[in-house]
């Protein structure tokens, strides 16, 4: 039987906000355990929490950017739970009325355009950080993270494969990252998800059990989590079973997942509205004056991209899906650089040197990178210098210019010379050169390779091409 | 209305209580007769009227996002029942 999957998301994202949710304390990374805290945070008795009005401008501008109607009136809610994490014994968040409800992102996968509904969006606090020592009988708690505020998104369950989630994570990161509600970055934890899978018969109008797979700490640990759980539950169902409701752990090294508690255990969280907290009303104006400050999407950027630069879609859809890239690249670009070499050198030579670092840690600037096309195109360097040149850049950030003086990668370019390194590869070389004479192709890539690695890749390697082939002919 | 044992001790477990016989009984009793205060409450009719949340009228407090200095670790960890240098240490839970 063919089966159907049916997934979806809720998504925990930090926000880039200077202070915490409900106190003045930093919302930073990192820090020495516990110096980001005060009674507030920590959760003291006697001690009252006042709403970072941040928090709410940055929940509305998330809404706004996913199509959301906002909330006119809201109020947060106390969940309660016993977790050493959480000092007061209970999270704040919203309930019933979170700032954000019945909102949309369009993605598109493979061609096909899709939307996919948003639920809602609520602000609540993170949680503290436990530390588990292997050998000692206790866990540490670090509470720099408590109060840091966050925004839930929760999804309808709308995606109808892995691939389709990844689109749709990878869109909806984009979108936080251009409306610079979140940083987004994954290694730090400011963006994390749970995921709800079912699977049902292909035809079948009602969804199947769903089950919630929490600790997945990246897109590709979601999508292999999917993919996990669609086999697992089409295997019970096949088997003759049935899908238990239940909430997974997911092991990423061991690349399953595991009960964590069943729909029995399930957890009452009495939720109750925060008597420490007062409404939140927001007007229209406020609206108004968020929405003001939403700069140009990723689909709008793309769209740009390809009219203006002409760049192929493949090409600004990957530049724009990241706001520090396009960025880069439109620095580049304004420095005097061609866009589509621009586009290369992004998304080949510097996307793999960068890989899953964050792309604001490229460590020069976007001129240099500009100024090293400039030297290619200019033939001042080979393209195979270049990539010397962008690896010292990386290695060694300084002006490519002189990273060129310095490393002597000047391309050889005057005919003398290299009619004299030519020669000298002939006549090293009878072999290959009988070969070329035989007619085989072959034997000119060989030659030509010769004279690059003699002149140590300085060779221009167009004059090479012509002066080698000059003097076949001649033979 | 009436509140059975069976109610109490759910509550009491979701607060991480436990109570002996004697408490259960008594609590029973307390609880029956909040419940039953709150159920007197049902007798108006509150049809088309709004849920009440908040009975101060007052909206949007708000904080500038600035940042206060922190306390001091050692100010934040003194009270604790058991620490290490720098963080809170409970008995060890994994979940």
């Amino acid at each position: 039987m063919d089966y159907e999957t049916v997934i979806g998301l809720e998504i925990h994202a930090e926000l880039s906000t200077n202070t915490k949710i409900y106190c003045g304390c930093k919302n930073e990374f990192g820090g020495e355990p516990n110096t980001h805290v005060c009674p507030v945070c920590s959760g003291m008795p006697g001690t009252l929490p006042v709403l970072n009005k941040k928090v709410v401008d940055y929940a509305i501008k998330a809404g706004l950017a996913m199509n959301c109607d906002i909330t006119p009136y809201g109020k947060q809610d106390r969940k309660n739970y016993f977790y050493p994490d959480l000092p007061k014994a209970y999270q704040i968040s919203q309930f019933d009325l979170p700032v954000c409800q019945h909102g949309h992102i369009d993605i598109e996968v493979e061609g096909q355009k899709r939307t996919i509904g948003i639920t809602r969006i609520h602000i609540e606090e993170d949680a503290g950080k436990l530390v588990h020592d292997d050998y000692g009988s206790g866990s540490m708690v670090d509470y720099n993270r408590c109060g840091v505020p966050l925004i839930e998104i929760v999804t309808e369950p709308d995606l109808r494969s892995s691939e389709e989630a990844r689109v749709f994570l990878d869109t909806l990161k984009s979108i936080l990252e251009y409306t610079e509600v979140s940083d987004c970055k994954m290694q730090e934890g400011s963006l994390r998800c749970d995921v709800n899978v079912s699977v049902r018969p292909v035809g079948q109008k009602e969804f199947g059990t769903r089950c919630e797979m929490k600790n997945v700490n990246s897109f590709r640990a979601a999508v292999r989590a999917m993919d996990y759980e669609r086999k697992r539950q089409i295997e019970v169902l096949e088997d003759g079973g049935e899908v238990v409701q239940e909430t997974r752990r997911w092991d990423d090294t061991r690349g399953m997942s595991v009960v964590l508690r069943s729909k029995e255990d399930a957890q009452d969280y009495r939720y109750f509205p925060e008597p420490d907290l007062v409404p939140i009303v927001i007007s229209d104006e406020w609206i108004e004056e968020i929405r003001a400050t939403i700069p140009e999407m990723p689909a709008q950027r793309k769209a740009r991209y390809v009219s203006e630069y002409g760049l192929p879609e493949y090409d600004a859809f990957i530049i724009t899906a990241s706001k520090h890239m396009a960025d880069f690249f439109d620095a580049c670009v304004a420095a005097g650089a061609t866009p589509k070499t621009v586009a290369n050198w992004l998304m080949g030579d510097i996307l793999k040197v960068m890989n899953d670092k964050e792309l604001e840690e490229i460590p020069f600037a976007a001129a240099d990178l500009a100024k090293l096309i400039a030297l290619i195109e200019g033939g001042t360097i080979s393209n195979s210098a270049a990539k010397k040149v962008l690896d010292e850049m990386f290695a060694n950030p300084h002006d490519p210019e002189e990273i060129v003086k310095e490393k002597g990668l000047v391309q050889i370019s005057d005919e003398g010379a290299i009619k004299a390194l030519v020669d000298e590869v002939i006549a090293a070389n009878p072999q290959s050169v009988a070969d070329y004479k035989a007619g085989k192709g072959k034997a000119m890539g060989f030659l030509v390779g010769q004279c690059m690695k003699a002149s140590q890749g300085k060779a221009n390697p167009q004059l090479i091409n012509k002066l080698l082939k000059e003097a076949l002919e001649a033979l | 209305m009436a509140i059975t044992k069976e109610q109490v001790l759910h509550v009491a477990k979701l607060a991480r209580l436990n109570l002996t016989d004697e408490e259960t009984e008594r609590l029973r009793g307390d609880m029956e007769n909040i419940i039953g205060f709150a159920d007197k409450l049902n007798e108006l009719d509150t049809e088309g009227v709004v849920p009440t949340a908040h009975a101060i009228p007052m909206q949007n407090a708000f904080r500038e996002d600035v940042v206060i200095p922190s306390y001091d670790r050692e100010a934040i960890l003194q009270n604790a029942p058991d620490r290490d240098e720098e963080a809170f240490v409970v008995p060890k839970v994994v979940e």
